[in-house]
């Protein structure tokens, strides 16, 4: 079986609005505000408009091993949330 | 003329709307509000001379329903992936189905619930798959629930919290207590694609439906958006098919709904000019009675001679239950009312 | 309807409908110096009986309209006003569209705005009031509106509707005030509403640029601290009830707000100590 795969909507589908702690982001698709870490824009940057396996998306950010289920463990909230989609 | 008429008036011939004074407007926005018809009477106005306070009012309405259709095909999508690999393509029923299929029918439509068609023998997955992705059911109650399942044409209704929509998982379009009994697999083989993994019920079968609904199911609440669905439906297909009116007299046969879907012909031409065979035009007696309880809103939106609604209500039940169960069913209504209170 | 009313009040256009004539009379009494309003509404507002005769015996009014919530309870004819100003607010919680909606008060002086927003008891009503004695203009007491497009703050000056101690309070501090009927026994208690001054009904159509956002705590000794932009617009979204009816309007209207405006809780012991605390901000 192959290896599980995500993809974010494309850049123009959200709005980004950082606000001091917190980043708002509005998803045009669901008309939803997601409150996000700093962070997770970076990430929805990455994954915009192209499926990559959690490989690809550590490769992207140059992160070094080891912190696999920190970043499984975003990715499925982001899933539940809709932002994401695993395929 | 009622307002409701003016309204019903004003939707199928748009010019119409340069006559109104500012109190038959009033009236109408009213009526509009409570039958859920103000989003599509602003399309249907759009770009039309109008005064200031009712452009502004209609500009928001409009809004309004983009939002509701944001959502609603927001919802189709996360039930999809809910349902990958269950059911594919996922197919849509009523408001949702109208949306994402681009027809006339969902231009500014309001949408409630996310209702879709599922074989019978994927129901089972479906449910489980929908309760692992976030969706609960709305009440738990053992008599509901054992009702739902053995007798109605759907899931017991299920929430999902977070998103705050609901969901109506239907096996077939009418419970199966009816006495109308329209063929369900012949639905589901019909179904035509729309695009993004969706699919709706068949030109035919969608009219057979919205039908069935306007009239077996509910009190006729609601009623006059539902006959806009098929005045909207009836005439985007016949443009598009010219043998369109035959197959679907033929489909209603297949599915025990002539009566019902000639008299929301009959119906729909006597309210939006709706252009029907001529054979299908001419009112019956009866069809008065319909026409008076779809109109009765007064300038105030109040609905006006509740007798005749009840009236219906009785009949509607009647229609979808035979006597034996349905006293039942009231009767454990009634008692469980009694106890709580 | 028998009886009918129609008033304006800022931006938006009510239409009143009552089976009996005290609400609407008491109506009338109380927007005396609103503008009238006999066009086509922006919202419409029912005062209905349960059944034809209960118009008469044992009346209890219930409130409809464009917007209804299925389990509102029926009030007593006697408190028919108060059925009218919880139809109209109802209308606007529900049905309002055109300006973002914030559950807040705001008071204005030389073009800028001060909105203040909190929790029901918080006191933002009866200051915003009260700080009209000291020369600031009140634009509203319940509902803030936010143009999406300009970012500005429309007034919506309805009449602040006070509670028990807070009557007396403002009694004296506004001497001059209009006032409605004494409602006692209400299911919040004593309620009584007070007609805005002057300068807030003149200014009624006058939109204002949103610089101070405010949380006060009324009832602690003087004090004020900072609030970030994600907090205040966490707030806001729960204060708002049709942020997420606007989408991406509202998105865009709440972010610019709470990134353009200085942000501060305040907790006071008094309204001398608020208007200080307001005026060093501002």
């Amino acid at each position: 079986m192959s290896a599980t795969r995500y993809r974010a909507p494309p850049a123009d589908a959200l709005v980004i609005a950082p606000l001091d702690e917190i980043v708002a982001v509005f998803h045009r698709a669901s008309g939803i505000t997601h409150l996000v870490g700093p962070e997770i824009p970076d990430l929805l940057d990455v994954l915009a408009a192209q499926w990559l396996t959690a490989d690809a998306i550590e490769a992207a950010f140059e992160q070094v091993e080891g912190d696999r289920s920190a970043l499984i463990a975003t990715l499925d909230e982001l899933v539940a949330a809709g932002l994401v989609e695993r395929g | 003329m009622t307002p409701a008429r003016t309204l019903a008036a004003v939707l199928a011939d748009p010019s119409a709307a340069e006559a109104l004074t500012p109190g038959a407007w009033a009236a109408v926005l009213a009526v509009a509000q409570a039958e859920q018809l103000i989003g599509t009477l602003a399309v249907r106005l759009d770009g039309l001379p109008l005064p200031a306070r009712v452009a502004a009012l209609l500009h928001d309405a409009q809004a309004t329903a983009l939002e509701g259709r944001r959502q609603a095909l927001w919802e189709a999508e996360m039930a999809r992936r809910a349902l990958a690999g269950i059911v594919e393509p996922l197919i849509l029923l009523k408001g949702t189905a109208f949306v994402a299929a681009g027809l006339a029918a969902g231009q500014g439509r309001s949408i409630g619930d996310l209702d879709i068609l599922v074989p019978r023998d994927r129901l089972d997955a479906a449910e489980t798959a929908l309760l692992a992705h976030g969706w609960m059911w709305v009440k738990p109650d053992p008599y509901d629930d054992a009702y739902y399942r053995r007798w109605m044409h759907e899931l017991p209704p299920l929430i999902h919290p977070e998103r705050d929509r609901m969901i109506d998982v239907h096996h077939t379009i009418l419970p199966l207590t009816a006495r109308l009994r329209p063929e369900a697999g012949k639905l589901v083989a019909d179904a035509v694609p729309i695009g993004g993994g969706l699919a709706m019920l068949s030109p035919t079968d969608v009219v057979v439906h919205a039908a069935i609904h306007l009239f077996a199911d509910g009190d006729l609440s609601g009623g006059l958006r539902n006959l806009w669905d098929i005045d909207r439906l009836l005439r985007e297909y016949a443009e598009a098919d010219g043998g369109y009116w035959p197959s679907l007299a033929t489909r209603s046969a297949d599915h025990g709904a002539v009566a019902v879907v000639a008299r929301a012909m009959r119906l729909a031409h006597a309210l939006f000019g709706t252009p029907v065979p001529q054979d299908s035009q001419r009112l019956r007696l009866s069809d008065r009675l319909f026409l008076r309880c779809l109109l009765a809103r007064d300038g105030w939106a109040r609905e006006s001679r509740k007798l005749t609604r009840l009236g219906f209500y009785i009949r509607s039940h009647w229609m979808r239950m035979p006597p034996a169960m349905l006293a039942r069913h009231l009767w454990i209504k009634w008692r469980k009312g009694a106890s709580a209170g | 309807m028998r009886h009918v009313f129609g008033v304006r009040v800022g931006p938006v256009a009510f239409r009143i409908g009552s089976a009996w004539r005290a609400p609407v009379e008491q109506l009338r009494t109380l927007y005396r110096d609103y503008p009238a309003h006999d066009g086509v509404p922006d919202f419409t507002v029912r005062l209905e009986a349960a059944r034809p005769w209960r118009r008469f015996v044992r009346p209890s009014v219930h409130i409809r309209g464009d917007f209804v919530i299925p389990d509102a309870a029926p009030l007593p004819l006697a408190q028919g006003l108060l059925a009218a100003e919880m139809g109209m607010n109802l209308q606007m919680a529900l049905g309002q569209r055109r300006f973002l909606l914030l559950h807040a008060a705001a008071v204005e002086r030389d073009g800028r705005a001060v909105i203040m927003t909190g929790e029901s008891g918080a006191g933002k009503s009866t200051l915003a009031a009260l700080l009209q004695a000291r020369g600031w203009r009140l634009m509203a007491d319940e509902f803030v509106l936010v143009e999406p497009a300009t970012g500005l703050v429309h007034p919506f000056p309805r009449p602040v509707s006070l509670k028990n101690a807070a009557i007396d309070v403002a009694r004296a501090a506004l001497p001059d005030a209009l006032w409605g009927p004494l409602m006692r026994d209400t299911p919040k208690g004593a309620i009584r509403h007070l007609v805005p001054g002057a300068a807030a009904l003149a200014g009624a159509e006058t939109p204002a640029e949103p610089v101070l956002l405010l949380f006060p705590r009324y009832g602690l000794p003087a004090e004020q601290r900072p609030v970030g932009a994600g907090e205040a617009f966490v707030r806001l979204t729960q204060a708002s009830t049709n942020y997420v009816g606007l989408g991406e309007r509202g998105f865009t209207a709440l972010t610019r707000l709470v990134t353009d405006v200085t942000r501060a809780a305040i907790d006071y012991p008094d309204t001398d100590s608020a208007a200080e605390l307001i005026e060093a901000l501002w």
